[in-house]
């Protein structure tokens, strides 16, 4: 079934055929764009799209599992499963959406996966316009959201104190696991810290809506939240 | 051992005892003994050892080779976990952190000299002592009911055996038949604890014995998450759970185990299965340390060192600090900074001021998931809760959904932050 859509896509591209059967084949990019919004609080794609809590998502297709570039730290399962081999094309990127524990076990990828066969097909025809062949690049903007929450340069700028962090995180501990394990409550280990310290201040200010985290976030000042964020950081 | 003058003045309590009673590590080591290896004790050993790099001689008592988590327990007589999932070994705290695990019962704290004795005979000194022993029974809290008849009515408020022989016996019931819960008094481990317990006894019914109906017997007045419960039962097992409050006699019963009776108000009701959860204090070896007051071990939040003894530190169900609930996410958040605290007294490290919370998920139905929580903060008189937030009544499946499964992130981070 997915062999035949990308087989579908393949001949489509080439014959320029259209029509409805067709089209919904090929997935529907516009909506994929909607659809990518869920990806985008952790993956960027498009012109100056960098790594950031998930790699970009730029050439992706054909490019091997695990392999985006040596600074992002990927978990040991995804880097096991691109030494063996394991290649992103439609019908393994399909495969990973739809349930990424099923495919990578110790994923980091803290998402439940895509049931719906059609938006996975809408969503990967929105990310293939961002892999060299056989599109071109659209010049877009990257899809990554604007920061969910304005900080001043001042609170970005606030350089963490680890140890500190070290302390403090034994309070997220109770439920993030520190293998970086996602079981229902998302890793957080080896965030950059910038996005750590976004997300916990739109905890903080409530724009976020997890009442536990809300909890928790409400109490640390701007030096703790930072002191968190170089803590798991460099946690391996 | 980075022991130095400086770390002992900079610690009030501290260095008041350090000149009484000048420090001198036996062995070059301080020695920490920590009494019950539960979330309290063994979180507190395991970040003991870990935090200190072996410069601490951590030991941990406690009798059982496999502990099996109270928290979750209810779940297992629910049929959504089997036991064995709830069993933990302490080999990784043995093997990987270097901890002295020793699997006897405390039966004396000798405060003077600083040496806790074992049933087996042996005698630890200790530096400092953290007790951590949970809860035992209050003699003649249910009139008729001792540890000599938990075989027929059991108590399941310890995990592992009584668990599975709660759920037997469930199993086993008529068709028809009748579960009783007698509920304890307040304060008891886990607040949510009992009717969890009985959404989970009348899911299992449900699969089982759709006809069987449950009486909760209950001495007070309102309970945690009520309306949640009480919403959810309605909505999942109508017309099955009926609860019996104060003002219907529900703090006067008596049970008569041989007959399986239970007496309220001196009402008798004829019941097949009959779970009785008695009410509780301190582990007996807080009493035997001499340092409760009433039921319960008092302590300073600060460190959750005992009011009566500075060199005792108590964590969880056994203590009376404030306004945390006793749970397993209570313990393990004390246990921290009682690490902490350990640490600073014993090597200097920093000490930073305490932070504690809680959350309590409880499950009500499959994917049908709620909690309550809080953040809290020391005083001089007490830990003090700051925030709080609880599940509301309506919410959508999904998110019902999403708290179960957040449940069960939980249990998974918490155990492994227990044992490693």
């Amino acid at each position: 079934m997915i062999r035949k859509m990308a087989t579908a896509i393949f001949v489509a591209g080439i014959c320029g055929l259209s029509g409805g059967a067709q089209a919904e084949l090929l997935g529907d990019a516009t909506r994929g764009e909607t659809l990518f919004r869920d990806c985008a609080s952790c993956h960027q794609v498009g012109p100056g799209a960098k790594n950031r809590v998930g790699p970009h998502l730029n050439d992706i297709f054909g490019r091997k599992a695990g392999s985006v570039d040596d600074e992002f730290r990927y978990s040991k399962g995804l880097a096991r499963m691109g030494s063996d081999g394991l290649v992103w094309d439609f019908e393994t990127l399909d495969a990973y959406i739809e349930n990424p524990k099923a495919l990578v076990s110790d994923t980091r990828m803290a998402y439940r996966g895509m049931k719906d066969e059609k938006d996975r097909a809408d969503l990967l025809a929105y990310l293939r316009g961002f892999s060299a062949s056989p599109a071109n690049i659209p010049e877009s903007q990257p899809t990554a959201r604007a920061s969910e929450v304005e900080l001043s340069p001042e609170t970005l700028a606030i350089v963490g104190d680890k140890a500190y962090g070290e302390y403090l995180s034994s309070e997220c501990l109770t439920c993030h696991q520190r293998s970086g394990a996602n079981e229902g409550i998302p890793g957080i280990v080896g965030w950059p810290s910038e996005d750590f310290v976004i997300a916990m201040h739109a905890y903080k200010r409530q724009i976020r809506p997890h009442p536990v985290m809300q909890m928790m976030a409400g109490r640390l000042s701007d030096e703790e939240i930072a002191a968190l964020a170089a803590y798991f950081e460099d946690l391996e | 051992m980075k022991l130095n003058r400086r770390a002992f003045i900079g610690t009030g309590v501290a260095a008041a005892a350090a000149l009484q009673a000048p420090m001198v590590w036996s062995q070059g080591r301080p020695r920490v003994v920590v009494v019950g290896g539960g979330a309290g004790g063994a979180t507190v050993a395991r970040y003991l050892a870990k935090d200190s790099q072996g410069q601490i001689d951590v030991t941990l008592v406690e009798p059982t080779r496999h502990y099996y988590t109270c928290f979750f327990s209810n779940l297992y007589i629910g049929g959504f976990r089997d036991i064995a999932s709830l069993g933990h070994s302490y080999g990784t705290l043995a093997a990987e952190y270097g901890i002295n695990v020793v699997h006897d019962w405390a039966v004396g704290v000798d405060r003077d000299a600083k040496t806790v004795t074992l049933a087996g005979g042996a005698v630890l000194p200790y530096d400092r002592l953290v007790l951590s022993p949970g809860i035992d029974f209050v003699d003649g809290s249910v009139p008729g009911w001792d540890v000599t008849v938990q075989h027929k009515m059991p108590h399941a408020y310890k995990a592992g055996s009584q668990s599975e022989l709660l759920k037997a016996q469930i199993e086993a019931m008529p068709q028809g038949g009748r579960f009783a819960m007698v509920a304890p008094p307040n304060p008891y481990r886990c607040p949510p604890g009992p009717y969890e317990r009985i959404s989970m006894v009348a899911h299992l019914l449900t699969q089982v014995n759709p006809t069987a109906k449950i009486l909760l017997v209950d001495p007070k007045d309102k309970y945690s998450k009520q309306a949640l419960f009480e919403e959810g039962w309605a909505k999942h097992y109508p017309g099955m759970v009926e609860r019996i409050g104060p003002d219907f006699g529900g703090d006067k019963v008596e049970v008569r185990a041989d007959a399986m009776e239970v007496v309220i108000d001196g009402t008798v009701e004829k019941v097949d299965v009959c779970n009785v959860i008695p009410g509780q204090k301190a582990g007996r070896i807080c009493e035997m340390a001499g340092i409760t007051e009433g039921n319960w071990a008092p302590v300073t939040g600060h460190t959750m060192q005992s009011r009566v003894d500075g060199n005792i530190y108590v964590l969880g169900d056994a203590t009376n600090q404030g306004d945390m609930p006793k749970s397993g996410y209570s313990a393990n958040s004390q246990a921290k900074v009682a690490a902490m605290a350990i640490r600073g007294e014993l090597l200097g490290s920093s000490v930073f001021p305490a932070k504690f919370s809680n959350t309590c998920w409880s499950l009500i139905a499959p994917d049908d998931g709620v909690k309550v929580g809080a953040a809290y903060e020391a005083n001089d008189e007490k830990i003090a809760s700051v925030s709080s937030f609880i599940s509301q009544t309506g919410e959508d499946a999904a998110l019902r959904k999403q708290t179960y499964e957040e449940s069960i992130g939980w249990y998974a981070g918490i155990t492994s932050d227990m044992f490693g």
